[in-house]
């Protein structure tokens, strides 16, 4: 894991309409979500709201509705859509060979 | 004799326009007329019954305590006054001089007239076997009658209603729902066998049957018994059935007597012309009392069609009535029917026919050459104006045939992101309110004048002030024309979607769907993927109708089904293993106590449903706990889950000093037949060994209370915000028949509520009395409902943590990466 980005494995290691986490030591979980027409997308394990764990929530169409009180998050951008105020930090993510690519940088700020 | 007791404003040179007949036809000409020329006539309406004008229809709803009779008069008296008219009400017309041009009342009143109108209407058939003149013996026909079986069911007692029509069975439901015991003679082998086939008559008895009725079809009337007043109706095969009122509502004659004896021309009705005109020219006739064309009317809505020929003829401008099909439905609460057109089959004729047993509903649409010709629906009937619709229009469904009987959503693919198409899509002409004769493009003028709610729009063109059946329809197109000005529109599963949950769940079974996305597809929904309320709810409707079949689509369940687990706010999850009936066990507490040391369990606590609830646990540790609570034999206690909770009990007639039975011994039987069932929402039971009630048996989904003589079991309790104790469903004396009522109550509760609904809100839905008929009378009924039960149980009693702790799916409990800052930076 060396260079600007860090290779956390295939993409089929992530459900389709679905997410897995990225432990970061001495911070908080990064959350890689995979949707239904196969993009992906990365942000902070944690809502805006009450820091629910987004990764366990339903992904559907480009959105993650949150496991605890049902907001629902967009993974683009990581804001709270509809009638809902906030914000989740975003990663920049890429795939590259069939590799997931987390930018070290985005990872290591959202964790912070 | 008097003479012209009417004072005339001097001056007042009009035309002399007298109707005979206060009723709904006689009142609608002169509303269409006064809509057309409001000054043309002085006009007088002489009524045999003592009121003013109602909307006859509305009887039923009426002796079924529905409505009053204030809330369904079409004109009162000041009506009549601000329109100059003058009512001479419970003074029937008994003689018509034509060469003079008089008519003669009870009373003595001697009118002249230029034009007269005829609308008498019907008399009800009574049929001539002895003792029908017996008191107690009466018709359906006039507030009068209401007012006479409202005094007999007063009384309390046995009804009999000879005729299974639509008047016959709304007369028996008004008095079976009044309180009187009521038997229904028919004597065809079907009910409403003029308006609906076969399979649509049984279903129709059966769920007659099931509200308490009796129904005997092939039933032959003898002769009604009675010293002095009726005491029974004997049939021709010898049956006697104890009667203290008998309705007659086997049909009706058009009222001719006035106009045979005035020597007009008559056939079975009084024979007019397409402007309603008799032999006589001074005289028109509108109503039932007419025979038009060689065809005599039972129903309103062409004798509205009616009035207008008659009204443009009267105003000068001739139309001309053209008879159209017809369309009925039935008015009792709950039984949905609607049936149009002609579905006799004959030459060419092809049917289409959709049938949901489960479900009750039958639709059969018949084709010919590519034309809708008749339409039967039962237990469905969203789609009958669109059948009826098609049909009057005459238009080609080749197109559509294939998908012609799931309805005009579906039928009509495009436009679903609107949940409104359907009703967009109908045409102007299309009739929206079959009472009033209501077409869609008046309802939507009417809108445009500025009726901005569905209160207005009822009292601006009448649409939806009768029966109330097309309301949905009223206000969709309150809403299509108005945008989000109004609230209104027909509840959908969610926003992806046009239909609602029942529907989906109809198609679902009807076509036999196994996944998520196919469901998606087949009903066009507008989404790619769902979202987080339909997706849990499609998952779970699979798997209720396939069990064993479906594709399970773990990514659209709520995270505690899929980890097994309840989620925490910290993001641990919370474990409880099962405890059959709230026992436990030495080996069972040790093993508890080891995982909470183990894993550094925060807390451990007893939970409100007789279980322990381990708290705190990472995800990661999940399989490792499920491990280690297996082998000392716990299984998942589904705490998590739209499921079987918990089997709570008391301590029972083993210990305890009360007790009347074992309701431990069979709270764990019904948990261990039970447990990992799937439901709309969760579902809680608790068996309690005598009326005292310490497992709080009666605010369970399932509660058995033990007495001496055996089980009361009951259903629908909830607490939660709003606290909601059961109901009795019913009493039984062995264990084996609670067991089966239990499995029968789940499964009927899987099959019928909606996604998210638990039994209270359902049981309040669909009422108690639903409920026991589907359970209660038919033995074989309740029987295939909980086989249908035990065999999903075959799929779902396995322990979900077994396979995870054996190492199913370990990528949801692990990262599936890892990262270390402070070595990356080395
Ligand atoms: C653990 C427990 C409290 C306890 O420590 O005693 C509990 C805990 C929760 N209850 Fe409860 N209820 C518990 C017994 C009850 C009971 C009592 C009972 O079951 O006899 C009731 C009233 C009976 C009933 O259900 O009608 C009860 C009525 C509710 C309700 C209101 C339900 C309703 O239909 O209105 C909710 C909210 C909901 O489900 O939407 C709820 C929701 C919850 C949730 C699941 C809230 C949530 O979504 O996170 C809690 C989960 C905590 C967790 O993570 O474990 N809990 N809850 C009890 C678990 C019983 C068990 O062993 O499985
Ligand atoms: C209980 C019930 C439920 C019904 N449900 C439906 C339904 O769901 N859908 C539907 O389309 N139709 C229904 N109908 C039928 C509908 O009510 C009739 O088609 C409609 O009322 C006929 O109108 P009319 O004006 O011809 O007759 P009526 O409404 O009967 O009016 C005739 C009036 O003339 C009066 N009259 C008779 N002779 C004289 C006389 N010599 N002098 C003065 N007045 C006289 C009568 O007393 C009566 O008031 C129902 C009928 C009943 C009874
Ligand atoms: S419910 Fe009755 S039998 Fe059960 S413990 Fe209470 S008193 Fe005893
Ligand atoms: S914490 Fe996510 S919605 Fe409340």
């Amino acid at each position: 894991m060396t260079g600007d980005w860090l290779d956390i494995g295939w993409v089929e290691e992530i459900p389709l309409r679905g997410s897995r986490t990225v432990q970061v030591d001495g911070g908080d979980d990064i959350a890689v979500f995979r949707t239904g027409d196969n993009r992906v997308f990365a942000l902070l394990d944690r809502c805006p709201h009450k820091h629910g764990r987004l990764s366990q929530g339903i992904v559907h169409g480009g959105a993650v509705a949150c496991p605890l009180h049902n907001w629902r998050i967009s993974l683009a951008t990581g804001e709270a859509l509809g009638e809902d105020r906030g914000c989740t930090p975003t990663v920049p993510v890429k795939v590259s060979g069939g590799r997931v690519l987390l930018c070290r940088a985005g990872t290591l700020k959202a964790a912070a | 004799m008097k003479h012209e007791p009417i004072a005339v404003p001097p001056g007042d040179t009009r035309d002399h326009l007298i109707v005979i007949g206060n009723g709904m036809a006689g009142c609608r000409a002169v509303e269409e007329l006064l809509a057309r020329d409001p000054a043309r006539y002085r006009v007088t309406i002489i009524g045999a019954e003592p009121l003013v004008n109602y909307n006859r229809i509305m009887l039923s709803p009426v002796l079924a305590g529905e409505k009053t009779f204030d809330e369904i008069v079409l004109n009162g008296f000041d009506w009549y006054a601000d329109n100059g008219i003058t009512l001479l009400s419970g003074d029937p017309v008994v003689a018509i001089d034509r060469a003079a041009r008089t008519v003669t009342s009870r009373s003595g009143l001697v009118l002249d007239y230029d034009r007269l109108l005829i609308a008498t209407g019907s008399d009800p058939f009574i049929i001539p076997v002895p003792g029908k003149d017996l008191p107690g013996v009466i018709g359906f026909r006039d507030m009068k009658d209401v007012d006479h079986m409202l005094a007999a069911a007063e009384r309390g007692g046995s009804a009999v209603v000879i005729g299974g029509g639509l008047l016959g069975l709304e007369a028996a439901h008004g008095l079976s729902l009044r309180g009187m015991t009521v038997t229904v003679l028919h004597i065809m082998p079907t009910l409403m066998e003029r308006q609906l086939d076969e399979a649509a008559g049984w279903l129709l008895k059966t769920a007659l049957e099931a509200r308490g009725q009796t129904i005997l079809t092939g039933a032959d009337t003898a002769e009604i018994v009675g010293d002095g007043r009726v005491e029974a109706v004997r049939l021709k095969d010898g049956t006697t059935i104890p009667a203290d009122l008998v309705v007659m509502a086997v049909g009706i004659r058009p009222s001719v007597a006035l106009a045979r004896e005035a020597g007009l021309d008559i056939g079975r009705g009084i024979r007019v012309d397409d402007h309603m005109v008799t032999s006589d020219p001074a005289i028109l006739a509108v109503g039932e009392c007419v025979e038009h064309d060689g065809q005599v009317y039972g129903l309103v809505a062409p004798l509205w069609d009616m009035c207008r020929a008659l009204a443009d003829g009267l105003a000068g401008r001739p139309s001309g009535y053209r008879p159209a099909p017809t369309s009925t439905k039935l008015k009792v609460a709950g039984l949905d029917v609607f049936s149009a057109g002609d579905f006799s089959g004959g030459d060419g004729a092809e049917d289409i026919v959709l049938r949901d047993a489960s479900r009750g509903i039958y639709k059969r649409v018949v084709v010919k050459e590519d034309r809708i010709v008749g339409a039967v629906l039962y237990g469905d009937t969203a789609d009958g104006n669109w059948y009826f619709d098609l049909l009057k229009k005459g238009e080609s469904v080749g197109d559509i045939r294939d998908v012609l009987i799931f309805g005009q959503a579906f039928a009509q693919g495009g436009g679903q992101a609107d949940p409104r198409a359907a009703v967009a899509a109908l045409s102007d002409e299309a009739e929206i309110c079959g009472c009033n004769g209501v077409s869609k493009g008046r309802v939507l003028a009417c809108i445009d004048g500025g009726a901005h709610s569905l209160d207005a729009v009822r009292s601006g063109c009448k649409a939806s002030a009768s029966c109330g059946s097309c309301t949905g329809i009223v206000e969709s197109l309150l809403a299509l024309r108005l945008g989000g000005e109004v609230e209104a529109g027909p509840k959908t599963l969610c926003k992806c979607t046009t239909f609602g949950h029942d529907d989906v769940r109809r198609e679902i079974v009807a076509q036999a769907m196994r996944s998520i996305p196919e469901v998606m597809q087949k009903l066009h929904w507008a989404t790619p993927d769902g979202c987080s309320s339909c997706r849990p709810a499609l998952n779970y409707y699979l798997l209720c109708a396939l069990p064993g079949d479906y594709i399970d689509d773990q990514q659209s369940r709520f995270v505690n089904e899929r980890m097994h687990a309840n989620i925490q706010k910290d993001g641990t999850y919370s474990v409880v293993p099962r405890m059959w009936g709230g026992l436990t066990s030495p080996k069972e507490l040790r093993a508890i106590a080891d995982v909470v040391e183990k894993y550094n369990a925060p807390m451990v606590k007893v939970t409100g449903g007789q279980r322990l609830d381990i708290f705190g646990i990472r995800k990661e540790d999940l399989p490792a706990v499920w491990a280690d609570l297996n082998a000392a034999g716990m299984v998942s206690g589904h705490a998590y889950g739209k499921s079987l909770r918990t089997v709570k009990t008391c301590v029972g007639s083993e210990w305890c000093r009360f007790g009347t039975q074992d309701s431990t011994g069979l709270g764990v039987k019904i948990e261990r037949s039970t447990w990992g069932s799937w439901m709309p929402h969760k579902f809680k039971i608790a068996v309690s060994g005598c009326p005292r009630n310490c497992a709080e048996a009666t605010i369970k989904d399932f509660g058995v209370v033990c007495v001496d003589s055996g089980y009361e079991l009951h259903v629908g309790g909830n607490g939660g915000i709003r606290v909601r104790a059961t109901d009795l469903l019913c009493k039984v004396a062995t264990e084996g028949e609670a067991l089966e009522m239990c499995a029968a109550f789940i499964q009927l509760y899987r099959e019928e509520a909606r996604y998210l609904e638990r039994t209270a809100p359902w049981i309040e839905r669909v009422g108690l009395a639903y409920v026991q008929s589907r359970l209660l009378p038919d033995a074989a009924a309740r029987a295939a409902l909980a086989g249908r039960f035990f065999y999903s149980q075959r799929f779902s009693q396995d322990d979900p943590w077994a396979a995870r702790a054996a190492g199913d799916a370990q990528d949801i409990h692990a990262p599936m990466a890892r990262f270390t800052p402070v070595e990356e930076m080395a």
